[in-house]
């Protein structure tokens, strides 16, 4: 089968570029291994809510309409979201299509399924940063007596025995987990590393509207001083509960989890834990500072001292004198671990040779090494809400304004006998009706 | 329209050399491995002798520009004759030589100038471990204080972080707080 251009994933990314090539008049199809909003239907847990508020979710041509802009969505609500936006846009989705392969061939790509085989002269890579849950080597030295599971296959504290539960990881998926388990009656005890400390709200707002209106979601890729930084920082410290309550160490602590240092190694069945646990609180109490004071100096500026309300700052972050720095996994204390540890995106199937050493896509911008191949969703990728539902929509006519010069180019350097002679923005787009009809 | 002079800061870091050291070790990881080493003998009693001049880095052989060494004994009350420093006091500074490295390095980057920077440090220990009398008291240091007295041309907010930020990049600093494994033989 033969196409302009193939999408894999119909999630929100798939699904905005989707929308920005119909605008453009080009040829696709989505690919999707398995329905619209896949990964939010088969490997979330079931009390996760958007983390970032309704009126935030600005897709392509679509935007929320319900009565409840300021609160977050639940998995339910965020699928029905998607599906729905699946349909307005009449994208042209194959679902229950598995991507195989995606091999470079001559002016373009041939994209192998479980369904048969595509030719397409462009190739959009919205798969997500998040297939693979990260575990960390010394898991592998976990005594057999206790359970371990990543949060793709945690979804609620009745699938755990009753005990005590290890979470390794404190960014937004580890605290959420974290609570929720210790708020079930299993005591927990939270690993904590680097993680970025984020109040849900600030002088009456909700962050994300400060960050939005502030113009620093929009920060593009290219005006950063240390991008690879800012592509690896953890997930910020945020939960979208009903009642808008803080997730931070001190809430965690107040409910009774037990705060140690990063979970540093494994030896003779005990979890060794970093010292370095005041230090990761006191880098993070400072940076979430920073934040506020350049939030407050930006409101002043902006002349909304008056609309929200007075500046504050918030309790440091209070850990144990000298929290503990190991913990005896053997004595039946601890009968479950949580892997919060990250994730990563899963490219088992690409067979283009655009990795780097550490396994990640080389690209400039979404823009990947190889010509006609995007990339979506990733951290950073060319703004930093570039992971959000609301920053879909500005990569996507970005890269499909890219992916569509890039056609025009390679029209134009197709052989004559292909070429529709005719001049002129519409013969273009007729040009791609044309010569890949067929 | 202002214009803003460019900060004069010197506080004797060649950030320029190490943000390039950064790049290019990036692009050839191979490079960035480096072994360090130190030769040791015994003198009599609890005194020994440390030495230290070569090491690998940059794919090669380096050196110091010249051999240095360090005394190491105990204190006349553990009946030594204190002819040098603990081994436990070597430790601590070898912590505070590098949190302090790592803040001018983090200052000169930063553009903070720095006027003076003290650390002093305490390491605790319940010497009933190392004696044996009981198997619960550990060996090592039951916790390490570090206390900081920066002057410089900074809030308090940035020299706090400044701190912060040297223990998050320093060796020493994660070599006492995390695990590593040593293997000892015998020749």
């Amino acid at each position: 089968m033969r196409t302009t251009a193939v999408i894999i994933g119909a999630g929100h990314a798939g699904l905005a570029m989707s929308r920005c090539l119909t605008e453009r008049s080009i040829d696709h199809v989505v690919l999707e291994r398995g329905e619209v909003a896949n990964s939010w239907k088969a490997e979330r847990w079931d009390s996760l809510r958007l983390l970032t508020p309704n009126w935030q979710s600005r897709l392509p041509g679509f935007t929320y309409e319900g009565d409840d802009p300021d609160g977050y969505r639940t998995m339910p609500e965020t699928i029905a979201f998607i599906e729905r936006y699946a349909e307005v846009i009449s994208a042209p989705v194959y679902p229950n299509t598995r991507v195989t392969s995606v091999r470079r061939t001559d002016g373009g790509y041939t994209v192998s399924t479980d369904q048969g085989q595509w030719q397409a002269r462009a190739v959009v890579l919205a798969t997500g940063a998040c297939n693979i849950a990260n575990v960390p080597a010394v898991a592998e030295a976990v005594p057999s007596t206790v359970n371990t599971l990543t949060p793709m296959q945690y979804r609620n504290p009745d699938q755990l025995d009753s005990g005590g539960v290890l979470v390794v990881g404190a960014s937004a998926t580890g605290v959420q987990i974290a609570d929720e388990i210790q708020r079930s009656g299993r005591p927990v005890t939270l690993a904590v590393g680097e993680h970025i400390r984020m109040p849900r709200i600030y002088r009456g707002r909700d962050i994300q509207w400060w960050m939005d209106t502030a113009g620093v979601l929009d920060q593009r890729y290219d005006e950063i001083d240390d991008l690879q930084r800012a592509r690896s920082v953890p997930s910020l410290q945020l939960a979208g509960y009903a009642d808008q309550r803080p997730i931070d160490l001190n809430a965690l602590s107040g409910i009774g989890v037990k705060l140690v240092g990063r979970l540093a190694g494994m030896r003779d069945g005990k979890a060794l834990f970093s010292g370095s646990l005041k230090n990761q609180v006191a880098l993070s109490d400072l940076k979430m500072n920073r934040l506020l004071n350049a939030i407050d100096e930006w409101a002043t500026g902006a002349g909304l001292d008056d609309e929200v309300g007075p500046p504050h700052r918030f309790e440091p972050t209070e850990v144990a004198s000298s929290p503990s720095l190991a913990l005896d996994l053997t004595r039946g204390e601890i009968r479950t671990i949580v892997w919060a540890t990250g994730y990563r995106p899963d490219y088992s199937w690409l067979d283009v040779p655009v990795l780097d050493r550490k396994g990640r896509i080389r690209h400039d911008g979404g823009i990947v090494e190889s010509p006609g191949l995007y990339l979506m969703g990733m951290q950073f990728l060319r703004r930093r809400k570039s992971t959000l539902i609301d920053g879909a929509g500005d990569d996507a006519r970005d890269l499909s304004a890219h992916l569509a010069s890039h056609l025009d180019e390679q029209s134009a350097r197709l052989p004559l006998p292909r070429r529709v002679p005719s001049g002129g923005a519409l013969a273009g787009r007729l040009r791609e009706a044309f010569v890949y009809a067929g | 329209m202002t214009t803003v002079a460019e900060k004069q800061v010197n506080n004797g870091v060649n950030v320029d050399a190490l943000l390039g050291a950064r790049d290019a070790l990036g692009q050839a990881p191979e490079a960035a491995k480096f072994t360090w080493r130190a030769t040791n003998k015994w003198v009599n009693g609890t005194h020994s002798q440390t030495k230290v001049k070569e090491f690998f880095g940059l794919g090669e052989g380096q050196s110091h520009r010249q051999e240095f060494t360090f005394e190491a004994d105990h204190p006349e009350i553990f009946a030594s004759e204190d002819h040098g420093a603990t081994p436990v006091e070597l430790v601590l500074t070898g912590l505070a030589s590098c949190l302090t490295a790592g803040v001018a390095a983090v200052a000169q980057f930063r553009k903070i100038q720095l006027r003076s920077v003290k650390a002093t440090l305490e390491g605790s220990m319940d010497i009933q471990g190392i004696l044996g009398i009981d198997e619960d008291v550990r060996n090592g240091f039951d916790g390490i204080k570090v206390k900081y007295e920066i002057d410089a041309d900074a809030t308090k907010e940035e020299i706090e972080a400044l701190v912060a930020q040297s223990q998050k990049r320093s060796a020493v600093f994660d070599i006492v707080t995390n695990p590593t494994n040593v293997s000892v033989v015998v020749n």
